[in-house]
């Protein structure tokens, strides 16, 4: 856990001052990631940079584990805080090996448990040890730079992770993918993360909570879905872009709104003239299909019409399936690709699950933004569920 | 042919002659190395004193070197020593400063801030900060100020003969008084010679000395 009270810093002196930061309030609690968001200058280097002391507070107080960190020595503080930057700030005289055990060696671990512990990093981070344990920085892509370099932070297995803008040095596809990767890591190691950001993509994938800073203030400190649905003013909202919508999509996944119990299911191996009655006491405009517990597609009630046989023989087979954690901005892109209002979700071994449909989707979004649906269009569009 | 003939004839005196001459240089070297990198350190540390050590370095290095044998033997000679190697061995410490702290001071300040703020966040002292990083990456550009130096040095250890320091000058100051062409250009052969070896042997040290990394990031970046 960190907490900021009452956090103001101010650069320079006499004239030439600059405030940086405005009396910041805020807890990151234990086991979080944190993103501080905003535009350049807003001070959210500066936050990171007190925290471990790079910088000197001007006025208020910040502890670690509730611990003040004035009452921490400096060099011990710092390293009980991993520390990774936008640089990425690899030694360029030392190996991959010797550039995570900067720490350790700091702490005077023995020999055997230091390069036990740098294989086991390089292989959390997907480099290979063998291949990457004695080159040297130069050697390698930006992209495994910056692995070595959250390798290198979380060294010493600290509590606290300050992460200063830690992918902000690579390609958007390397960039996802690390950002995936550490994700991955973070759900494992539940380390207590101050991640600075100044994308609003990173922060609402990264984030538990986000915190927006204008001009040295926190302006609202919340989860990214709040911050998307309820911005405080029209900074955030302006900040967070007009494609809130979109976002909060981004958040929300097939588990949150799939529908388990559709009405409208037919097996293949009914006949088409019984599927179709069916289908009409529902009042469905079409069914879905199953065989076996599996989804091989949808009918038409017009399809049915012209069918003798079994409804297998009318079936229209789905382009893609969803599974629970597909994002629901995934689901709503291959709708508006297929022109397919409904699709199936399934579990690992392809059995049905469930659906998802537009008109779900777009509760759950309205939902979402109890307070102003206004922003949301209500669009009555005509779609069988 | 005829100075490589006083050469070959005299080279009991030549080997001697040169042995002193690299002798006094070297000594210089040793005494001003450490003199120089620590004050170029320190006024990375301390940058208030900067400009001042410089301009100072500065001001030696523009002494003129029979002008400083002039200004130091009165002091030297309270102490009985205003002639010989000690003054001799003084003035190329001094003169070696500007070099040595120039090169020191620069190359520690060109560490990327970056990593010194690395460093420096992830709980090194300044010490170590010193000896794990900063230093390590200076060394090149350190080893090319104590290469000036030395190759300067050994210019001007040529002109101590006149205060009577030994060396290769001596055949150059002797060689003029008598007039005798063939010992002048021995002596300014040799000193130029040595001049060459001891560039040369400096240029290879700083190869030795820097740092595998670095070297992979020149290659790799060229
Ligand atoms: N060492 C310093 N001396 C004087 N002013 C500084 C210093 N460091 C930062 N500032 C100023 O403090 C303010 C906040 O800077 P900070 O680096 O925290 O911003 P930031 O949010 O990290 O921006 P960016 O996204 O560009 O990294 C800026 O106005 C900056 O100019
Ligand atoms: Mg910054």
């Amino acid at each position: 856990m960190i907490t900021y009270e009452s956090v103001t810093k101010v650069y320079g002196k006499g004239l030439n001052t600059v405030t940086a930061l405005d009396n910041v309030s805020f807890t990151i609690p234990k086991g979080e990631v944190v993103v501080f968001l905003g535009p350049s200058g807003c001070g959210k280097t500066t936050t990171l940079r007190l925290t471990n002391r790079l910088e000197t507070l001007t006025r208020g107080v910040i502890t670690i584990e509730d611990q003040n960190i004035m009452d921490i020595d400096v060099v011990q503080l710092r390293q009980r805080l991993g520390y990774v930057i936008q640089a990425i700030g690899l030694f360029p005289n030392k190996t991959i090996a010797e550039n995570i055990a900067v720490v350790p060696k700091l702490l005077h671990w023995d020999e055997e448990r230091i390069s036990k512990r740098v294989d086991e990093l390089l292989e959390m981070t997907n480099l290979d040890p063998e291949l990457y344990r004695d080159r040297y920085p130069a050697e390698l892509s930006g992209g495994q730079q910056q692995r070595v370099g959250v390798a290198r932070g979380l060294a010493a297995d600290p509590n606290i992770l300050l992460m200063d803008e830690p992918f902000g040095a690579i390609d958007p596809i390397n960039r996802e993918e690390i950002q995936d990767e550490f994700l991955k890591l973070q759900t494992k190691l539940k380390k207590t993360v101050a991640f600075v950001s100044h994308d609003i993509h990173e922060a609402i994938k990264m984030g538990d909570r986000i915190a927006i800073f204008e001009k040295g203030r926190l302006v609202q400190y919340d989860t990214p879905e709040v911050i998307l649905t309820q911005p405080k003013n029209k900074f955030v909202s302006d900040f967070v872009g007009a494609d809130r919508a979109l976002k909060v999509l981004g958040l929300m996944r097939v588990s949150d709104i799939i529908n388990r119990t559709p009405k409208n299911i037919i097996q293949g191996g009914d006949r088409s003239a019984e599927a179709l009655h069916f289908l009409n006491t529902k009042d469905s405009r079409y069914g879905i299909v199953l065989e076996h517990n599996k989804p091989i597609g949808f009918v038409t009630q017009k399809s049915l019409k012209y069918e003798d046989g079994p409804v297998r023989d009318a079936v229209e087979p789905y382009p893609v399936f969803l599974r629970e954690k597909t994002p629901l901005r995934d689901v709503l892109s291959s709708m508006l690709m297929y022109s397919t209002p409904t699709f199936c979700v399934v579990d690992d071994d392809k059995n049905f699950a469930g659906t998802v449909t537009y008109n779900d989707i777009q509760k759950a979004v309205k939902a979402s933004y109890a307070d102003e649906t206004e922003n949301v269009e209500p669009v009555e569009t005509e779609v069988a569920s | 042919m005829s100075t490589l003939q006083f050469i070959m004839d005299n080279l009991n005196e030549v080997l001697y002659l040169s042995w002193e001459h690299i002798w006094i240089v070297g000594i210089a070297l040793l005494i001003a190395t450490p003199i120089g990198v620590v004050l170029g350190i320190v006024i990375t540390k301390h940058e208030q004193f900067a400009s001042r050590v410089l301009n100072g370095a500065n001001i030696l290095m523009t002494i003129p070197s029979l002008a400083l044998f002039g200004l130091m033997l009165p002091i030297l000679s309270m102490v009985d020593m205003g002639l010989g190697k000690v003054p001799a061995i003084i003035a190329l410490v001094l003169y070696s400063q500007l070099p040595i702290i120039r090169n020191t001071y620069t190359a520690i300040k060109n560490v990327p801030p970056a990593l010194v703020d690395a460093a420096r966040g992830m709980g090194m002292s300044k010490w170590k900060l010193l000896r794990e990083l900063e230093i390590p990456l200076a060394i090149p550009l350190i080893i090319a100020g104590l290469r000036t130096a030395a190759v300067m040095n050994i210019g001007v250890a040529a002109i101590a003969t006149y205060i009577g320091a030994g060396g290769l000058g001596v055949y150059i100051q002797q060689g003029i008084a008598r007039v005798y062409p063939e010992m002048i250009m021995s002596g300014a052969i040799l000193v130029s010679l040595l001049a060459i070896v001891v560039d040369g042997g400096m240029a290879l040290l700083e190869r030795v000395a820097t740092p595998e990394g670095i070297k992979v990031q020149r290659k790799l970046s060229r």
